[in-house]
């Protein structure tokens, strides 16, 4: 008997944990990205796989480099820096530089994650800060859009793609608009339909928000995403933009246009709820959904930009940290 | 349905046990019984080497109010008055006793008690001398718990019937089996505290068990108006003292308080029940039910078992199997892992929880960063905020986990890190946290001197 009980482990309680690690939830997200970026690739051919591949490569490799310099323990199985690296090719034009999706890769993890210290210590969403260094930085090439299902798609790439670093890209003739942009600068309206089941121009995720919003659905049903997020920003875009519409339906767009054009379903789907930079309370979590959908409504509608997810969830991202003291609990058997 | 805010749902894990009826345990060749099996100073011996003892004999007694004595559990002779090991590897002072095999250990002593004439004083002076003691696994002596200030009124004996820890079932059988004990328990614990109600507060994964307390009650006509049976929803840790006053009588203990601060005393239902088992016969503790269960043991079930049983005995006789590989006294959420064989069942043992391979946290689990999940936030009984305590933990700024995060009211449920998704062990973070707080001041006390003194 006693030899057997040389393996005993002894710990001091709890001694047994929900299976659920951060390694399972990161990798249900990659999972659940999948279909989304299957789709990109579907819709604009080898570019969007291009683009998704460089941005992820080159995420990873940051990560692993940073690791190794730092002397840390290797993350890179938690997938995290993979699911950076598909949100940022997500965000980008199918058209865009493959030398300067490389270089958001980079930036993305560099900056948006190391800068601070790590996974679990970056205030913001690093997808977000790789892509809003790349609008400040190339603000042609990321609003060069390229029209999806094109005949030619899966045996060539737009040659946008393949510009030399540092040279500046020549914009072909044949760019769309998005729907957004059509929306604000041509007063044209896409219908709804087009725009759920990804009939539009766009970056590679902004199309097919039906397929965004079942891989929300299914994380969320596993309990790996919080719902809260989403359906609190869905809530206020929703409210505001009926409001809106019902006044001038000319000027301003449908709830359902809103809510499935432009970023916004990836956005509010995989982006505002990234467990990183989104509050730890319940009730923060709310607020912090209301304050994004109040935010997308009002640079949609006032702003300068059509486009204004991405702001919306760096603005919100940074006032996390206050969201979560304001609603502190007050812990049981004490006053306040 | 009463119940409290956040909390668990881990595999409940009742069922191998649950059904199994409490059967008698065998005597092992030699018990040991340790004098420190309560909270506060152990009982000081009163039986010699070589002497015979019989079953129910007191063989140690209370020193000091905060102690209680111990009484032999079975009939044969004193092999040794000195030192045992005790749970965490510590000697401790203890009795051996080597039951005679032939005996046929009937209790001999005790004399029937009256306990309708006793008076609140005297019901908590024999609650001392049976040695009773929280059997829910707190130990702490119940007369004392039974003696409120005098300035705080009870109104209220709210008995705990939740047993909320995975695998235990223990409480379980007690109360589908010893109804009538129980009955009569809680009307001389209600005398004793000159209490106005009781309320047995029991989770709704034990139907069968409340609706058996509700109909003995109920044809007992000096109980039907005073003692209320309750469900509670079925959710970790909603045993705990916090969680059961919020549930059942909607107020909180204040922070730093006792149940006695809101009128109310929690008792576990085994104490309950012995209490109303030994009182009338004037007899003490000797034994007690304990739940044997896990993957790791071949017969699971709840047994009654002798005080002083040392643990190899009793994994002997469980069919201990080759899967098994931690040992844990009480549940998986709060109980302590086993590192010796030699240590005995105590009072406070409700359960012994033998989990194998696929039960246990594996080994080298890797521990992330925290990532802001929130989930610990979200299922804190006290609403306190574990991720930052646990951040704090790292940096070792204790100090201020105390003073600014209330880190002192944390029990240590084990919530945050049975939910934790980084395996960060926040639990075993604050338990330290508290502990090197606790000892330095009681060093910075013994340099100064306290204060008082
Ligand atoms: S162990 Fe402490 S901090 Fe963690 S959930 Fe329980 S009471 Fe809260
Ligand atoms: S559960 Fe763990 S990872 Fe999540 S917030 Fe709490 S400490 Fe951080």
């Amino acid at each position: 008997m006693n030899s057997k009980f040389l393996q005993l482990d002894l710990r001091s309680s709890p001694h047994v944990k929900r299976p659920v690690t951060v390694e399972v939830i990161m990798r249900n997200v990659v999972y659940a990205l999948i279909p989304v970026s299957v789709f990109a690739v579907y819709a604009f051919g080898i570019s969007a796989l291009a683009v998704i591949l460089t941005t992820t490569v080159f995420s990873i490799l940051t990560e692993y480099i940073m690791v190794k310099v730092d002397g840390r323990e290797i993350t890179i199985n938690d997938y995290s820096a993979a699911i950076t690296g598909i949100l940022l090719g997500l965000t980008l034009p199918p058209g865009f530089p493959l030398w300067m999706a490389a270089l958001g890769g980079i930036i993305s993890i560099a900056l948006g994650k190391y800068l601070f210290g790590g996974l679990g210590f970056n205030i913001y969403n690093p997808a977000l800060v790789g892509r809003g260094f790349l609008q400040a930085a190339f603000p042609v090439s990321i609003t060069t859009w390229h029209p999806a299902f094109n005949e030619n798609r899966f045996s060539e790439f737009f040659s946008s793609n393949l510009a030399a670093p540092f040279l500046k890209p020549t914009v072909e003739a044949v760019s769309g608009a998005t729907p957004l942009a059509a929306l604000k600068f041509e007063q044209k309206a896409t219908d709804a339909f087009s725009l759920m089941f990804g009939k539009t121009d766009g970056s590679l995720g902004e199309t097919g928000g039906i397929i965004i919003l079942l891989c929300g659905i299914y994380l969320a049903v596993r309990k790996m995403l919080d719902w809260r997020i989403p359906v609190s920003i869905f809530a206020v875009v929703i409210i505001f933009s009926t409001i809106f519409n019902m006044i001038n339906p000319e000027k301003f767009p449908s709830a359902l246009f809103m809510l499935f054009s432009g970023g916004l379903m990836l956005g509010a789907v995989f982006m505002a709820t990234d467990m990183v930079t989104s509050p730890v309370t319940k009730r923060g979590t709310y607020i912090y959904g209301i304050l994004i959908g109040l935010l997308i409504v009002i640079i949609r509608i006032w702003g300068g930009l059509p486009e204004g997810v991405m702001f919306a969830i760096l603005f919100s991202n940074g006032l996390v940290p206050v969201i979560n003291i304001l609603t502190k609990s007050r812990v049981y058997g004490t006053k306040k | 349905m009463g119940t409290f805010k956040h909390g668990i749902h881990p595999p409940e894990k009742k069922e191998i046990s649950g059904d199994k009826k409490i059967r008698r345990f065998p005597f092992s060749p030699y018990l040991i019984i340790l004098l420190s099996q309560h909270i506060g100073r152990p009982a000081k011996p009163i039986v010699k080497e070589g002497q015979e003892v019989v079953r129910g004999q007191k063989i140690a007694e209370a020193d000091g109010f905060v102690s209680v004595p111990m009484h032999s559990p079975a009939t044969g002779v004193i092999k040794k008055v000195g030192t045992s090991l005790d749970f965490d590897g510590k000697m401790t002072p203890s009795i051996v006793i080597e039951p005679y095999p032939g005996s046929e250990q009937s209790v001999q002593t005790g004399q029937d008690v009256n306990v309708d004439a006793l008076k609140p004083e005297e019901i908590v002076k024999a609650v001392q001398e049976m040695g009773m003691v929280g059997l829910g696994g707190a130990a702490f002596p119940t007369h004392v718990k039974f003696s409120p200030p005098k300035d705080k009124p009870i109104r209220t004996l709210i008995i705990n019937g939740a047993e909320c820890e995975p695998y235990l079932t223990s409480d379980y059988r007690v109360m589908l089996e010893q109804a009538k004990r129980i009955l009569r328990g809680t009307k001389i614990v209600l005398k004793a505290l000159k209490a106005e109600e009781a309320i047995i507060g029991i989770e709704d994964n034990k139907k069968d068990a409340a609706q058996v307390l509700k109909d003995t009650i109920a044809i007992d006509d000096s109980a039907v108006n005073f003692i209320k049976v309750e469900l509670l929803k079925t959710k970790y840790p909603q045993g705990a003292e916090k969680m059961l006053t919020k549930a059942l009588v909607n107020k909180e203990i204040p922070s730093g308080g006792l149940p006695a601060d809101i009128g109310v005393i929690v008792s576990n239902i085994a104490t309950v029940s012995e209490i109303g088992e030994l009182m009338p016969k004037g007899q003490g503790l000797i034994e007690r039910v304990v739940t044997l269960s896990g993957k790791g043991i071949d017969n699971p079930g709840n047994y009654l078992v002798p005080l002083g049983t040392p643990l190899e005995f009793v994994l002997e006789q469980a069919g201990i199997n080759d899967k098994a590989r931690q040992i844990i006294f009480g549940g998986p959420m709060m109980g302590k892992s086993a590192a010796y064989l030699e240590v005995p069942i105590t009072k406070g043992t409700s359960g012994i929880v033998v989990l194998s391979e696929d039960e246990v946290i594996p080994r080298n689990q890797k521990v992330y960063p925290c990532i802001r999940c929130g989930e610990c936030v979200n299922v804190c009984p006290l609403y306190l905020n574990p991720s930052r305590l646990g951040i704090l933990a790292r940096n070792d700024e204790y100090d201020k986990m105390a003073e600014e995060f209330n880190l002192n009211d944390c029990f240590e449920c084990g919530s945050c890190a049975y939910v934790c998704p980084s395996n960060i062990p926040l639990t075993q973070y604050f338990r330290i946290a508290k502990k090197v707080l606790r000892e330095g001041r009681k060093r910075k006390e013994s340099m100064v001197g306290t204060p008082e003194a």
